[in-house]
């Protein structure tokens, strides 16, 4: 398990989002869902963050500048290097018949990498819902081919379309809350604060089948333990 | 030089490679009973260092021996055991345990994690109970919190320990800047990273100084010239925490940095810095030697 040391090819602007972009070099994009750590300069921790774009020769992160690592990977500038470690974790079952993806804000982070895959595999690109607090947020939703926006103080959950659909989720925890109830069997990717992204922590764990266990090898793609998983996450909010 | 992690900070089942770049590898603190640990939030970064509010979240003595311990045993790394507990009985019997299991090369007996609610009992009575329990080398773990940690040591030595880790997290607590509440669900969690540093090197100067054993020393190793530091302080190994989290390659680096630390420094390799830091050296004892043979003949074995 080696780190690499990555250049940074560019950053752009996607409403509050940063779309940071850095040199793919032997990294492996993984499947989508998975994640990587980076380095976030002057910080004592690496990030986790999910890899939202495989381009020709990079490898694409939608940040959302909230915390002092956050922000200090936004804070890079083109040609920097950063250490990163991956991928890592489960991502989300390609083997779906009738994809939906469900989002919302900065989850929607690892959609248009997903989208591609799905489209890659089937011949079709999957529709999306995602949801946004404004529509200053909402301008990621570009990213995401076929995707349908909504803004507070309308939900995702309220636009979900009848009928059966393999559902893969990404979003705040309420939102995941609410896609569990409505589909029991969708794939969510959750989200927890991590140390280190392969195992050696426990900082992450989440209830997983009456035990708590780490969502950085065990997730962060959960299946039908899903609920078991939202149980936990209102229990210690 | 014996490069470690410090317990809780590295899974060797998850990460074999970076387990196999430590010359041992000390488990997650083991207790009789399984344990989920704390609820989330678990951890926090702050401004120079790291909360843990893990709670001791480990299979149980049980499960680990028929489960994780074989597993452990194959991947040809010599395997520390850290052992916990809220009574030295609990102790003594996980040592007898892993004593009859086999395969285990030390046993480092936590009495100081910051993040469970229950104290155990005197560290000197754990580690009397364990000596009785077990011939497996004992190596105590304090806390650098304790209002004297030399008495401490000197304490647990009588006892009949055969060394020191030095130094467990301090307790500490992160506000969320915001709403000014706890960062952490437990409230309070373990502070490790750079800041532990100081403290770290002043409770092993402390304690090479009180005693005659062999000290692991660790807290805030994030490069080779720390760990050079805590050689001058008094330690014989050293071990890596935290900054495993960032860098799962730290042991490769750390150990190259180390050498060349010590070369620039005229010490033809590392240890020989070592008490560097002490005006009059400590008298290295026969016991210490013997100890110090002892856990080198299991490693031996255990590789061959």
């Amino acid at each position: 398990m080696r780190r690499e040391l990555r250049s940074v090819a560019g950053l752009e602007q996607v409403g509050p989002y940063t779309l940071l972009r850095l040199a793919a070099g032997g990294l492996d994009p993984g499947v989508p869902g998975q994640f990587f750590m980076l380095e976030a300069p002057g910080r004592l921790l690496p990030r986790p963050l999910s890899l939202c774009l495989a381009m020709a020769g990079e490898l694409g992160f939608l940040i959302d500048p909230v915390g002092p690592g956050t922000r200090a990977l936004c804070g890079l500038g083109t040609g920097d290097r950063i250490h990163v470690l991956g991928p890592l974790g489960n991502g989300f079952r390609l083997d779906v018949e009738r994809p939906l993806l469900v989002g919302g804000g900065i989850g929607i982070a690892p959609f248009p990498y997903l989208s591609r895959c799905l489209a890659a595999r089937r011949g079709a690109v999957p529709p999306a819902l995602l949801g946004f607090r404004s529509a200053w947020h909402a301008e990621a939703a570009a990213l995401v081919p076929k995707a349908e926006a909504c803004l507070e103080p309308t939900y995702v959950t309220e636009l979900l379309p009848p009928g059966h659909h393999d559902v893969l989720a990404c979003g705040p925890e309420p939102m995941l809350r609410a896609v569990a109830e409505i589909a029991p069997e969708a794939q969510l990717a959750w989200e927890a604060p991590m140390a280190c992204g392969y195992g050696a922590c426990y900082g992450c764990a989440v209830e997983l089948g009456g035990e708590l266990r780490r969502l950085c090898v065990d997730g962060p793609v959960l299946g039908d333990a899903a609920r078991r998983g939202a149980t936990r996450l209102e229990a210690a909010a | 030089m014996m490069l470690l992690n410090a317990s809780g900070c590295l899974d060797a089942l998850a990460a074999p490679d970076v387990a196999r770049t430590l010359d041992a590898f000390v488990t997650k603190t083991i207790t009789p009973l399984p344990r989920g640990g704390n609820l989330p939030v678990r951890i926090a970064e702050t401004e120079a260092g790291m909360l843990n509010s893990i709670g001791l979240a480990n299979p149980g003595r049980e499960r680990f021996l028929a489960e994780h311990l074989p597993r452990l045993r194959a991947l040809g790394v010599p395997l520390w055991v850290s052992v916990g507990g809220f009574a030295a009985t609990e102790y003594a019997e996980t040592c007898a345990a892993l004593g009859d299991a086999g395969g285990v090369t030390a046993v480092e007996l936590n009495l100081s994690c910051p993040n469970v609610d229950d104290g155990p009992d005197g560290a000197a009575e754990i580690v009397a109970a364990c000596r009785s329990a077990t011939r497996l080398p004992l190596y105590a773990k304090l806390s650098p919190s304790a209002w004297d940690v030399a008495a401490a040591a000197r304490a647990v030595e009588a006892a009949g320990a055969d060394g020191l880790s030095l130094v467990n997290t301090l307790r500490g607590l992160s506000l969320d800047e915001r709403t000014l509440r706890p960062r952490l669900a437990a409230g309070t969690g373990g502070y490790s990273g750079p800041a532990l540093k100081p403290v770290a090197l002043a409770a092993v100067w402390a304690c090479r100084r009180a005693t005659r054993l062999p000290i692991v020393g660790m807290g805030g190793v994030g490069s080779g010239l720390d760990a050079l530091e805590l050689l001058a302080a008094g330690a014989s190994a050293v071990a890596l925490g935290t900054v495993l989290f960032a860098d799962p390659d730290a042991p490769d680096r750390i150990r190259a940095e180390l050498r060349q630390e010590a070369v620039a420094r005229g010490f033809e390799e590392p240890l020989q810095a070592r008490d560097t830091a002490h005006e009059t050296p400590p008298a290295l004892s026969s016991a210490e030697a013997t100890v110090q043979q002892k856990v080198l003949q299991s490693r031996i074995k255990l590789t061959a």
